[in-house]
């Protein structure tokens, strides 16, 4: 049987080739939004935060580290997919408007 | 509920992580993937929050208020040329909530084994990525100098500092009960992620952010490690991917090694300009004159560097776009991979401005219609223009792939004077028998063409 570690490692090896693969077709048109939502995504450190946070019997100093922990990966998750969003809604090919004859 | 269902509600957020960052790979399917990815999050934490283990809600609710109240502001207030300076600071605030949480944890049980390794790994890469993406941001944002700040024997008391805190992070594993250990460990990981930063100067500002995202996903992976948590490992190993993959890629833009970067660059004292002022002439326009040659061309294709953000002219030359569609010219936009300050800087701006999508192109894509393009316009980028790169091997860029504006029939550079860019590097191109200096700030310069070309379009 694998232990906690092993099984671990196997996951962490192979999310992190699946992410080689998916991020490399990525087009370089879109690394900004990518780069904003992949710190969104890591913001799930909000889920060790709210741990020490909530536990019981946390100590004052889990306490006050967990709150600054769950604050900061929250502002970071809100903003990291709010501002995505806002950058890939400008991303258009040919906006209605000025007919732009650009075709020769 | 139950916390085998909490793991299934984990293994969904996972999946949906992997198709958010999937969808990505198109603009037309991008926007699914950031609700793919916001249904996750949600799902993760709604998924943490019915855990047996927490009990207590006080605190945690007033902290995801409280972020989220300063996450939207941030999100809808931020303009698109700080977007850079935003990516670092929020950087810092998942590195530095990583490290919080194993130090955190540290405390709260004094791990042992492969706990104390990965929350060792947590602590020292969130503490270090902290302190770097804060400077990176105070670099960014020109509150701190963006010149590299370097002092004698940089590398020496760098390496060795990190070599103490490594030591340290060791001593540690194999001894978790000698707790005054801990704070020394964290405190030489911050300062060793401020000396990291120093030295590093604007131009390889998109390198570091990459590299700086990669870290702060790994710091996440190795809190997964520490708590057993899988949904973790998988986040952070995908935005550890990430960031390797983008730092590589504008590794390769700029011409240098994996290794020189992994190491922050240090060191990266570049030669300065050949000081031997000889006698160059150059030429340069009006924006009458300027106007009057690009009425004429058939082809231009604008090149936009960091210049362009500084002055925040996109919209103006949105304008322009707009004016020479009009009159019949094609107009491409060519993007260098390290133009401005992150991965893909350039074009949200452009994309800002609604230039459409489909004139941007990216080097490899356009370099080979340099040749039938009637002028090149070069708006606030100089390093990655810089013919020297290809020609002259004594060069610091040399090597490295560059726009190949040179061969167009006319260049024109808006540039504000004739000082070397960031790097110091003097460009040839400015010298070139076809090249004409558009001397101004890049927006003021583009309003003047644009007012030109409006102008001979009514005379017309």
């Amino acid at each position: 049987m694998l232990n906690d570690l092993e099984v671990g490692l196997y996951v962490f090896m192979l999310a992190t080739f699946l992410g080689l693969e998916v991020i490399r077709r990525v087009s370089p048109l879109l690394h900004t939004p990518l780069m904003s939502l992949t710190n969104a995504i890591s913001a799930i450190a909000v889920v060790g935060s709210l741990l020490i946070t909530g536990a019981a019997h946390a100590s004052t100093l889990s306490r006050v580290l967990g709150f600054i922990a769950v604050t900061a990966s929250t502002t970071n998750l809100v903003s990291g997919f709010l501002i995505t969003d806002r950058m890939l809604k400008m991303f258009k090919t040919r906006q209605p408007g000025p007919a732009a004859g650009a075709g020769k | 509920m139950s916390d085998q269902a909490v793991q299934y509600i984990y293994i969904l957020s996972a999946a949906l992580f992997v198709m958010s960052l999937k969808w990505m790979n198109s603009p037309k399917s991008a926007r699914r993937g950031v609700f793919a990815g916001e249904i996750g999050m949600l799902l993760a934490i709604v998924g943490t929050l019915l855990r047996h283990e927490v009990v207590d809600y006080k605190l945690i609710l007033a902290a995801l208020f409280l972020g989220s109240a300063a996450g939207v502001p941030l999100a809808y207030l931020m303009p698109m040329t700080a977007v850079p300076q935003r990516t670092a600071l929020s950087h810092a605030f998942g590195a530095l909530a990583a490290a919080l949480v194993g130090t955190a944890e540290y405390y709260r049980q004094t791990p042992h084994g492969a706990v104390m390794i990965a929350l060792v790994f947590e602590t020292l890469l969130g503490y270090l990525t902290f302190t770097g993406s804060l400077m990176a941001c105070g670099k960014l944002q020109e509150v701190l100098p963006t010149r590299p700040i370097t002092y004698r024997n940089q590398n020496v008391i760098n390496l060795s500092l990190f070599g103490i805190a490594v030591a340290l992070g060791v001593w540690l594993i194999v001894q978790p009960g000698e707790s005054w250990i801990f704070p020394i460990f964290s405190g030489l990981a911050l300062l060793f992620g401020v000396l990291l930063i120093i030295p590093i100067g604007g131009a390889d500002m998109p390198t570091v952010i990459a590299l700086l995202n990669s870290y702060a996903g790994l710091s996440a992976a190795a809190m997964g490690f520490a708590l057993g948590n899988r949904l973790l490992i998988i986040a952070g190993a995908l935005d550890g991917s990430s960031g390797l993959i983008l730092s590589i890629i504008m590794c390769k833009a700029m011409n240098r090694s994996f290794t020189n970067v992994l190491f922050g660059g240090f060191g990266q004292v570049r030669k300065k300009a050949g000081a031997a002022e000889e006698q160059r002439t150059v030429r340069s326009a009006s924006a009458e004159e300027a106007a009057a040659i690009l009425d004429a061309a058939r082809s231009v294709i604008i090149v936009p560097g960091y210049g362009l953000a500084v002055a925040h002219a996109q919209h103006k030359i949105r304008e322009l776009y707009d004016v020479l569609t009009r009159r019949g010219v094609e107009v491409k936009f060519a993007i260098h991979p390290v133009a401005g300050r992150m991965p893909g800087h350039m074009n949200v701006l452009l994309a800002e401005a609604e230039i459409p999508y489909d004139h941007l192109f990216e080097m490899d894509a356009i370099n080979g219609e340099f040749p039938q393009a009637d002028v090149a316009l070069v708006i606030g980028a100089n390093d990655v223009t810089n013919p020297a790169a290809r020609t002259d091997p004594s060069s610091p860029i040399y090597g490295m792939p560059i726009l190949d504006v040179d061969k167009a029939r006319t260049v024109m550079v808006i540039k504000r004077s004739m000082n070397p860019g960031f790097a110091g590097i003097d460009n040839p191109l400015y010298y070139m028998d076809k090249t004409l200096m558009l001397f101004g700030d890049a927006k003021a310069f583009a309003t003047n063409l644009v007012k030109e070309l409006a102008e001979a379009a009514k005379a017309a």
